[in-house]
């Protein structure tokens, strides 16, 4: 049970390297009680299960492997007198800071003055993927995967074709050869990676050969699991022999919290929408890391916690500015993915502050913003699909702004 | 076993949801049963994957034995389930015509609820429909309310029905799986994959196996199931506030049609499809039909476009060449087959059981049912009740989305019914059938079930 006797100044939601990085730099901005929910036995996050190198370098100027890193993420936190209660999870998140706990002993509600949700995220699983075929073990997606290998040294298969080439695939290839695992197949719908080269040819040099432009259909087997059913751009069919399935990436933000309770979440992002200081639609709420938007990486995770944990801190203090205006972003078209944050304060806005955008595809041209009819910015872009792209906010014309600002390409 | 001993009175064949109601009624009328399951856990063919709706039978054949067994085992639920600490959720359910075609259609499916003695449905506007269903698209032109449709746990359901029997004297034997067996004017002698098992009577209720059991035994059967697959399509809790009600079409002269409906653990499904096929184990899906689905119950409720899909599954329904429940005593034999049950078991199981426990007397045996039998206490799965997670030293919550602790995942492998599988656990505690489907506890899982599975989560890695 957690202590009610001294008032919760901020409660976060998850302990992961956004949600530590926030309460850290709460403590460090003398708030006098923050609390860190972590519904896993140990905080740290998904990078707990992540036995490779390179984590840290953005925020302890050293290179660690991901449990290390998650153990010296808890340590800090720690260390500045953040409170942290593991194998509590949130079951609701109400209006106004109250939370309903599921704690060991029982269910509790708290209420905190603030609360900052950093629930990060999770790959698409099989069946919101639609992927046809038999219901069997042995299909995880490398969440799972790692947590069995790094945490339990356990294996769910031992001849795998892993689906999809984001970053985390290169990195599953990695943990499948730490655990014995040989994969059979990499397969990618696209006619290239999504990962950047050179980390594209090290399932090649594993010996795990990539087939571009091959989507999977179907998993087949009786009891187990025994190929894969893929389809070639020309709509060839043909069955890949194996024992397991790994769905990797296709990340979604864990927002169930938002999207069962009162907060506004963006069909487009995934998460809980957000003004540029990470404010929810409720302003007792604030987020950050990827729960935003899938998927940045660890240290960029823990830099927006500590952005968002300074604007906490601000907030409790009442120095945070509500701006003297409050309007809409959103994407239009095809090419433009998302973009976060999803409402912006006019005239309040600091240096650093951005919006998040990502592609649904290659794409090289212009991103114009308009608003009430006027082009109030414009930036170039050349980039592939899944890559981030900050547009300051300070390149906005914010005087010019009239209402929505809605954000289109154009190609070149 | 009772190979040495005196014979069992009945054998009951497959451990579904009809076999489970059928072991609690004859364990209730005083009969010494055992209960024969091939699978390693129960409810492992048709029973594990349905649309989990307790019918009134409004919409059943007029005077089939169908539309008995379901009214008899709705009305035999109603009286057992808070004893039992099972749940009814008590939604409703609305036929909705889509077309004035349909619209047509509707008295006609009144008078059938009438001639069903279902005398509280009642034929509604569209206006009226939209008032409770506001989500619901507004092509929808008018609708027949029927009140007492409602949804039940339908694994949570027969494990009560079997831990019953269980707890009265019946006896269950997994893994055992019926080959052959003769009958000499007086018991039967069973052979199966763990022995020979002895017993005055059998039912056969084999399910999607049926007509295959009664072959190995007397070379033919009463008719030849064809196996229907329906697939679902479950959408993400947040869509289950979209509709409160079960919404059905109007449906064809083969099957009810693509419903809509919640379930009591707080999702919003749509299915199933009817495709007919030979094998009787491929509960396969496919992306073309899923999104057809998709496709469906966004039709049916425009909300439900961009929802998160948390899961997608296909069931076997064993269908015959005939439109009613297939159930026959075979008095020379000491033999009851209980077959065909292709759509409403679930609703229909418990007058199932008693409608065969009347021809197993008719057949001339009888017992002296319990006075006092005892009475389980079900696996509470639903967020209406009070769940396990609420309730202190619980040891931990290890499916996170499901909210499924560490105390009801070890008590699910242990005792009798032990899950001896994944899927058997999913049916017993609902691990990993959340959004996330495995991805935050896999791993947990996969430890604390090492060693309790016949195939097992994943093995250690030094092996």
């Amino acid at each position: 049970m957690i202590d009610l006797t001294t008032p919760i100044d901020v409660a976060i939601i998850g302990g992961g390297p956004s949600g530590l990085a926030a309460a850290t730099t709460l403590k460090a901005a003398g708030v006098a009680r923050v609390v860190v929910l972590e519904r896993e036995p140990d905080a740290g996050g998904i990078p707990r299960h992540c036995g490779h190198p390179p984590f840290g370098a953005r925020e302890f100027k050293r290179i660690y492997t991901g449990p290390a890193y998650a153990r010296k993420l808890v340590q800090t936190a720690r260390a500045a007198g953040v409170e942290i209660h593991c194998l509590t999870t949130v079951v609701q998140a109400r209006p106004e800071g109250e939370l309903l706990l599921a704690v060991p002993e029982g269910q509790q509600v708290i209420n905190a003055r603030r609360v900052i949700y950093a629930t990060g995220v999770r790959e698409t699983p099989r069946s919101a993927r639609l992927l046809g075929g038999m219901r069997l073990q042995g299909v995880v997606n490398t969440g799972a995967l790692q947590s069995m290998v790094f945490l339990k040294h356990m294996r769910p298969f031992k001849r795998p074709v892993i689906v999809g080439t984001e970053l985390v695939a290169i990195s599953a290839v990695s943990t499948c050869t730490h655990a014995g695992i040989r994969p059979v197949a990499m397969v990618e719908p696209d006619p290239r990676p999504t990962a950047r080269w050179p980390f594209t040819l090290y399932p090649r040099l594993k010996g795990v050969p990539l087939h571009l432009n091959t989507r999977p259909v179907a998993i087949h087997g009786e009891k187990t699991v025994s190929s894969l059913e893929v389809e070639d751009a020309d709509g060839t069919r043909r069955h890949i022999d194996c024992d397991g399935v790994l769905l990797s990436g296709m990340f979604t933000p864990e927002s169930t919290l938002g999207r069962m309770g009162h907060l506004e979440v963006d069909p487009a992002t995934g998460g809980p929408v957000v003004d540029q200081f990470g404010r929810c639609s409720d302003p007792a709420y604030f987020a950050a890391g990827n729960l935003l938007r899938p998927v940045e990486t660890a240290g960029w995770c823990w830099s927006e916690g500590r952005r968002t944990g300074a604007r906490v801190a601000d907030d409790l203090k009442g120095k945070l500015l509500k701006g003297t205006q409050t309007v809409p972003v959103s994407v239009e078209g095809p090419v433009l993915k998302y973009v976060m944050p999803q409402r912006l304060n006019l005239k309040v806005s600091r240096g650093k502050d951005v919006l998040q955008l990502r592609l649904n595809d290659i794409a090289k041209g212009q991103i114009i913003a308009t608003s009430g009819g006027k082009t109030v910015g414009q930036w170039q872009v050349n980039s592939r699909k899944e890559r981030r792209i900050l547009l300051a906010i300070s390149r906005l014309d914010q005087s010019a702004i009239t209402g929505p600002v809605t954000l289109t390409f154009t190609p070149a | 076993m009772s190979t040495s001993s005196s014979p069992y009175d009945v054998a009951i064949i497959g451990a579904g949801i009809v076999g489970c109601a059928m072991a609690r009624r004859f364990t209730l009328e005083g009969a010494r049963v055992v209960l024969l399951e091939k699978a390693t856990d129960i409810l492992d063919g048709a029973s594990k994957a349905n649309s989990a709706i307790l019918h009134t039978g409004f919409d059943a054949p007029v005077g089939s034995i169908e539309v008995g067994c379901v009214q008899a085992g709705h009305e035999e639920y109603r009286q057992i389930y808070r004893d039992f600490g099972l749940t009814l959720d008590e939604c409703g359910a609305h036929v909705v015509a889509w077309s004035d075609e349909e619209v047509a259609k509707l008295e006609q499916i009144q008078q059938q609820a009438v001639d069903n003695n279902v005398m509280d449905t009642r034929l509604i506007t569209g206006e009226e429909l939209r008032k409770v269903e506001p989500n619901l698209s507004d092509r929808a032109l008018a609708a027949i309310a029927v009140p007492r449709e409602s949804l039940i746990d339908p694994w949570s359901s027969p494990y009560a029905y079997l831990q019953q029997s269980l707890m009265n004297g019946g006896e269950v034997m997994l893994s055992c799986e019926v080959t052959g067996g003769r009958f000499d004017g007086n018991e039967w002698k069973l052979e199966t994959t763990q022995g020979l098992v002895r017993a005055k009577h059998v039912v056969n209720c084999a399910g999607l196996y049926g007509d295959l059991v009664n072959s190995s035994v007397f070379g033919q059967a009463p008719f030849t199931i064809t196996p229907r697959k329906g697939q679902f399509v479950v959408y993400d809790k947040a869509a289950s506030r979209l509709a409160h009600s079960v919404i059905l079409p109007v449906p064809t002269a083969r099957t009810k049609g693509i419903v809509l409906f919640r379930t009591v653990f707080g999702n919003l499904a749509v299915g199933p499809t009817a495709e007919d096929q030979q094998s009787r184990t491929d509960s396969s899906i496919d992306t073309e039909t899923l999104q057809s689905l998709m496709a469906a119950g966004e039709a049916i409720v425009p909300a439900l476009k961009g929802m998160p899909v948390t899961a997608t599954y296909a069931g076997l329904r064993p269908a015959t060449e005939f439109k009613d429940y297939q159930i026959s005593a075979d008095a020379a034999n000491n033999w009851i087959t209980v077959g065909g049950i292709r759509s409403t078991g679930l609703s229909g199981a418990l007058g199932i059981a008693q409608y065969t426990y009347g021809l197993y007397r008719n057949m001339g045996a009888d017992h002296t049912a319990l006075t006092d039998p005892a009475i389980p206490t079900a696996r509470v799965l639903t967020d209406i009740a009070n769940r396990d997670w609420k309730e202190k030293d619980h040891g931990e919550i290890v499916c996170h989305c499901e909210l499924v602790t560490r105390r009801e995942i070890e008590a699910a492998l242990s005792g009798p019914l032990a899950a001896k599988s994944l899927a058997g656990l999913k049916r017993q505690t609902r691990v990993t059938m959340g959004r996330c489907q495995g991805f935050f506890c896999s791993a947990r899982l996969a430890e604390l079930t090492e060693g309790q599975f016949v195939i097992p989560m994943a093995e250690g890695v030094d092996k």
